[in-house]
């Protein structure tokens, strides 16, 4: 079978997976290392998601009142709710100051203060003096487009350092070696169908989250998670999948994001009597406590009949009392979301919302380097020899069981460097690689080929659909053993009716219902991991929500989920111990309590 | 030669119709240009029919519900589906736009779709955008500066911030680069009102140093000056950004340095 395809190979120092803010920071950096440096992505570098991102960045610069690495710290494990490594935290807080006057170097277009700084806004769970002062001014901006202006500044500088890139190239799966080395990446060109294979010292997993595994969710139609698919087909496991992010704030019946900052900036949660109903559930910080408890008390809401609308099955955010200079400068695209997707003007009427997927705490283990590890024999931290994720891709794990607001685009900048900068310590530029293993491309081409000339009476799209509404119905903000137990049973029958799909086209060139039937593949492992992992942890902890084990169990649970998935849908789940331990002597590790805001 | 009509292998044939969806009350008519690459035959206009009862409301919505339920074949790009990545751009009633923020209901009559106009197309509605990309990397789109870095981040003021917007929101969708006929005609050397638009982001960026070498990269009378003042680009971007004041300024910008 492999004579039907052209082969075409590539030897590289490093092989980048994923062309958004993470891919972009390593392939940068990786450059300026003086490696020789490929970036492959499925779409144009400016269409990854990371330009849908709005809100901001999270850095204590202090531009706008004291502020602490510390603090961020502090919140960043609250927010985690005690499930984050603060090695890994610490390193990403310390971090976040250089990152973000790095990026305003390289031209990033931050909205400013009077006196010329970087503007910082309010976000949810970010507060002052280790949760007992006001809420934090530590999310810098660039309007409310931060994603758009930070990948933009990276693409850009990545032509600056001449990074080769491979454009609609899709991945297809990782090269593994017999001793369980990741050797390189095989890739599809969607212009001209040729085939091309990767070799490299170093494969660089940055191929974002997986929320298209939900019917409805913020992501991008593109958010497939491939590279964590690929990571579970290598036999690696990945780790807490069962914590899905929901955003309070989707628009109603679109999905689409309305960013945290608007309530940074004033507005305000309100159900169908008008009710500021966040001061019953989080009296201190209200709107901005952390996303899991603004989702949980929205729903709660709606299901005690306090929601709005004819159904009354959402939430009204009211931004009516706001300035509207301050809409104009500081949330102009939310101002042009509402309008486009709910019709509404927000200088008069409140914006229809509801809690929506929106991102995966889970993906593939890292530790603070960049580097997948895995669990060999006893050690849950044996390094994956030439494997390395970062992103939205990996499980560093930074966010534990709920990221705050504006830590992912940090998450973004602070780990793609360091992933580049630990291949620039680490790798000879030029060194001589070994031949790949004879097998290398069997695997990837086999499901490739089998995909595309699939003859079975299911159509691929309609099996997706069956996924996302398990997802969305079985795992979404509350959660219980039957509807897990169920959701795992409707996965179990959607996996079998994979044998049955079938396609029309049979092209190579651009063949988008092949991408799309191997992206819906992808999403059905990441589907099964979160289903199977949610219905095993009994305890509650941040998103993670079991009405029927509704108390964080320390004793039991303070640990990582791994879980590994075959190519039959089986799942085996074992464990890796939270890192309470800090990265220096500065700051002192921050001992479980109870999470209230 | 100019030639003023299209080449035989590129005129569009009438294709397939396909079945209209059963107690279907409110259809939407959608003629669809499809191109494809392993054959050796003329494009042609596909039609569907949509239940509008049981479609988004946007144009993408329709694209999306065609591709699952109708033609798994039909191809065209899509990412973000809210208007800020700019894949789904494409020519819809006449005007380029995104298919992901162009309400359906906005459309009299039949939903005609081609691709970007006057690029080479991959397949149905993929252009092929190596051009306009070649072009952005052209002008050297990133910070140059020659003095010290500070330690902390160059202060700019809120009126120099300012400066940016209209500027700096692009997407880099290429629908007024696609709408202009002077890059119709000069696509290979005019650079076109979205690299231009970009190229004056630089320029108006109060913390870039290079005007001077900038302004010399585009002072030629093909890169700058094909820009007549047509204001197709303007008209069709679906972010509401101005290219053609953009260009102008650039040209203010020269007319200033010569005198």
């Amino acid at each position: 079978m492999t004579q039907a395809y052209t082969i075409i190979d590539h030897t590289f120092d490093v092989v980048v997976v994923g062309a958004g803010g993470s891919g972009l920071r390593a392939t940068v950096a990786c450059v300026e290392s003086g490696l020789n440096t490929a970036c492959i992505s499925k779409v144009f570098p400016t269409r990854s998601h990371t330009v849908a991102a709005q809100g901001g960045i999270a850095s204590s610069l202090g531009n706008m009142g004291p502020d602490d690495w510390r603090w961020h710290m502090y919140d960043t494990v609250k927010g985690s709710d005690w499930l984050g490594d603060q090695d890994a935290i610490e390193y990403m807080v310390r971090e976040a100051v250089p990152s973000i006057i790095e990026l305003e170097h390289y031209g990033v277009p931050f909205s400013r203060t009077e006196d010329g700084k970087i503007y910082q806004r309010p976000f949810g769970g970010m507060t002052t003096e280790f949760g007992q002062g006001p809420a934090a001014q530590r999310t810098c901006a660039a309007a409310d487009s931060t994603g758009h202006a930070i990948l933009h500044t990276l693409y850009q500088q990545s032509l600056k350092h001449h990074a080769q890139f491979f454009v609609e190239y899709f991945a297809l799966d990782l090269i593994m070696d017999e001793e369980g080395a990741c050797r390189g990446v095989i890739a599809w060109n969607l212009a001209d169908g040729s085939i091309h294979r990767f070799r490299a010292q170093r494969v660089i997993l940055a191929t974002g989250g997986y929320g298209r595994a939900y019917f409805s969710c913020t992501a991008a139609h593109t958010c497939t998670g491939d590279g964590n698919a690929m990571a579970l087909r290598a036999g690696l496991p990945t780790q807490d999948m069962e914590f899905v992010q929901f955003h309070p704030t989707g628009i109603y019946g679109a999905g689409v994001l309305i960013t945290e900052g608007v309530r940074g900036e004033g507005g305000i949660l309100r159900n169908n009597s008008g009710e500021r109903f966040m001061e019953r559930y989080a009296p201190t910080y209200k709107d901005l406590a952390s996303r899991d408890e603004v989702s949980r008390s929205m729903t709660m809401e709606i299901r005690e009949g306090r929601g709005v609308g004819e159904r009354g099955d959402h939430i009204h955010l009211d931004l009516t009392h706001l300035d509207p200079n301050v809409i104009n400068k500081r949330l102009p695209g939310i101002a042009k979301h509402a309008k486009v997707f709910a019709g509404v003007d927000v200088t008069k009427q409140p914006i229809p919302v509801i809690p929506t997927c929106h991102y995966n705490m889970g993906g593939v283990q890292t530790n603070f380097h960049g580097e997948v590890v895995t669990m060999q024999g006893d050690d849950p931290h044996a390094v994956v020899p030439g494997l390395m994720a970062v992103g939205e891709a990996a499980c560093v794990s930074v966010h534990g069981a709920n990221r705050l607001g504006s830590n992912s685009l940090l998450d973004l900048v602070v780990f793609g460097r360091a992933a580049g900068l630990r291949c620039g310590a680490e790798l000879t530029p030029g060194a001589t690689q070994a031949e790949l293993p004879s097998t290398a491309n069997d695997r990837a081409l086999e499901r490739l080929d089998r995909t595309r000339h699939a003859k079975g009476e299911t159509a691929p799209s309609a099996l997706r659909e069956e996924m996302q509404r398990t997802m969305q119905e079985c795992a979404a903000v509350f959660r219980t053993g039957d509807t897990l137990e169920e959701g795992v049973q409707r996965l179990t029958t959607m996996w079998d009716k994979k044998a049955d799909i079938g396609l029309a086209d049979r092209s190579l060139i651009w063949n988008s219902e092949l991408m799309e039937a191997l992206e819906f593949d992808n999403l059905s492992y990441q589907a099964v991991a979160t289903m199977k992992a949610a219905r095993n942890r009994t305890e509650s902890r941040g998103a993670h929500s079991r009405e029927d084990y509704n108390q964080r169990d320390d004793k039991d649970w303070m640990k990582h989920s791994l879980i590994w998935v075959n190519d039959e849908g089986k799942a085996k789940i074992d464990y890796r111990p939270v890192k309470l331990e800090t990265m220096t002597k500065d700051v002192e590790v921050f001992p479980p309590q109870k999470r209230v805001y | 030669m100019v030639e003023f009509t299209l080449p035989r292998n590129s005129q569009v044939v009438k294709g397939k119709e396909h079945l209209k969806p059963k107690d279907a009350k409110r259809t939407k008519t959608f003629k669809i240009y499809r191109w494809d690459p392993d054959k050796s035959g003329n494009p042609r206009l596909d039609t569907y029919h949509v239940d509008l009862d049981k479609c988004g409301p946007m144009v993408l919505d329709a694209l999306q519900k065609i591709k699952g339920e109708q033609d798994s074949t039909l191809t065209y790009r899509r990412s973000c589906r809210e208007g800020v990545c700019g894949s789904c751009a494409m020519n819809i009633d006449g005007r380029n736009t995104l298919a992901c923020t162009k309400p359906i209901d906005e459309i009299k009559g039949d939903v005609k779709i081609y691709p970007l106009p006057h690029m080479p197309v991959v397949k149905d509605l993929v252009p092929d955008l190596n051009v306009p990309y070649a072009q952005y990397a052209m002008i050297e789109p990133w910070m140059k500066t020659e003095s010290r870095m500070p330690e902390r981040e160059r202060r700019q003021s809120p009126d120099e911030r300012e400066q940016l917007d209209g500027l700096w929101e692009c997407i880099l969708c290429f629908c007024c680069q696609t709408s202009c006929p002077s890059y119709w005609w000069n696509g290979d050397r005019y650079l076109g009102p979205a690299v231009l638009l970009q190229a004056y982001r630089w320029i108006a960026d109060s913390r870039d140093e290079a005007t001077g070498e900038r302004l010399d990269a585009l002072e030629d009378p093909f890169r700058l000056y094909r820009c007549h003042t047509i204001m197709s680009c303007t008209k069709t971007c679906p972010k509401g950004l101005n290219p053609a004041k953009a260009i102008a300024e650039i040209k203010k910008k020269m007319v200033e340095r010569s005198v």
